[in-house]
């Protein structure tokens, strides 16, 4: 195996440059290196000046997804070794905007994470006497695939739909929305459902599935969203069909 | 819904990268995905070719002769069968996708994906056979 590997990453400085420029550096290649380490090398030993985002290493905080040789991956969960002899080229985020270097800005997807309102939405509160709102086994099963999603925002940045309009609401989203829906103690699929049921919401999911593919937790939000729009259809049949019923 | 972004002192500008005219091409799954999107067309194709068939033959023996020389020409068969290989697609990839879409429990467990899909293909056998033997019993 090569000792060295070589990254080609992407530099962006606004205050220079009008967009992005490819630069080299060789770093080692030991069989235990994530493409993190690789820029974590660069930025400690070659080059300070090197932007990107990183946290915890170990796939949960979600804050180093980049595009490695064309792929969205988090960064510390993609090794050098797999590449070799390389080069690997790490690009940022695609679909979203680049701040410097390797940096996105991921306001668009907090702003809509929020609208989902992604918590236990209850209309009552039992007081707190009452003790915790319980929960079998098989109720938590139910959202507990969707729970996994660590906003990575990698299935965004697969997402030919997102990429092509800013307006959809996107895949992590509307699978964060489902794993509160899901939640035998959340009340607020009605308030979750007017957001998702708008033309950017689910209906704007072409079932491309790249979200899923590429998802590093395996939270299929694909699968999220065509659940989704079974929903919002039969509650739209039901409205339309039994119009007294509605909640 | 989201926010335009505007330059600040400290964000003089943002990068913003184009979408090609061909993001299609850049990945394999892409591009099933505009196949699969394109085969609805087909799918139309193939019922409007069917109620052609029906309305031909409610007309008489002689409109659904003049039918069938129809369909036999050059033109009409390559249509055809490049819409049955659409047709098939479209199912294919939807049959393939169903588990996805659909989550279905017999007592409290879920059914396996595998299963959702073979009952697709199943049903998809069960009637084609069904159709044969129609064609084939007179």
């Amino acid at each position: 195996m090569a000792d060295q590997i070589t990254l080609q990453v992407a530099r962006y400085r606004p205050e220079e440059e009008a967009s992005p420029t490819f630069q080299e550096y060789d770093v080692p290649c030991p069989k235990d290196w994530v493409v993190l380490d690789g820029l974590n090398y660069v930025k400690d030993r070659l080059d300070g000046t090197l932007s990107y985002r990183w946290s915890c290493r170990m796939g949960i905080c979600g804050s180093c997804g980049m595009t490695v040789n064309g792929e969205p991956k988090l960064t510390c969960a993609t090794f050098l070794a797999d590449y070799a002899p390389g080069p690997v080229r790490v690009e940022p985020l695609r679909n979203f905007p680049v701040i410097r270097d390797l940096v996105v800005d991921i306001g668009d997807f907090m702003r809509k994470l929020n609208r989902v309102k992604p918590w236990i939405v209850r209309k009552d509160h039992k007081p707190l006497s009452e003790g915790e709102y319980r929960q079998t086994p098989q109720e938590m099963d139910e959202y507990a695939q969707f729970s996994m999603c660590i906003n990575c925002m990698l299935c965004y940045a697969a997402c030919p739909i997102y990429g092509l309009d800013q307006e959809f609401i996107g895949p992590a989203a509307i699978a964060l929305a489902q794993r509160y829906n899901l939640d035998s103690r959340d009340e607020g699929a009605r308030e979750r459902l007017e957001v998702l049921s708008e033309h950017e919401g689910i209906w704007g999911c072409t079932f491309v599935g790249e979200c899923t593919e590429v998802c590093p937790k395996n939270v299929d939000p694909a699968g999220a969203i065509q659940r989704y729009k079974l929903t919002a259809a039969l509650d739209s049949l039901r409205a339309f069909l039994v119009p007294w019923s509605a909640r | 819904m989201s926010e335009r972004l505007a330059p600040t002192e400290y964000h003089p500008r943002w990068f913003r990268r184009r979408v090609s005219t061909y993001w299609w091409l850049e990945r394999r799954s892409y591009l099933a995905f505009i196949l699969r999107e394109l085969s609805s067309v087909f799918v139309a194709w193939s019922v409007a070719y069917l109620l052609l068939l029906v309305r031909a033959v409610i007309q008489g023996h002689s409109r659904y002769d003049q039918f069938l020389a129809w369909s036999s020409r050059p033109f009409v068969l390559v249509i055809n069968i490049v819409s049955l290989s659409f047709v098939a697609l479209h199912a294919i990839t939807w049959f393939n996708l169903a588990p996805q879409a659909m989550v279905i429990r017999v007592l409290g467990k879920r059914v396996p994906g595998p299963l959702i899909m073979a009952s697709n293909y199943v049903a998809w056998a069960i009637s084609s056979a069904l159709v044969v033997w129609l064609v084939l019993r007179t």
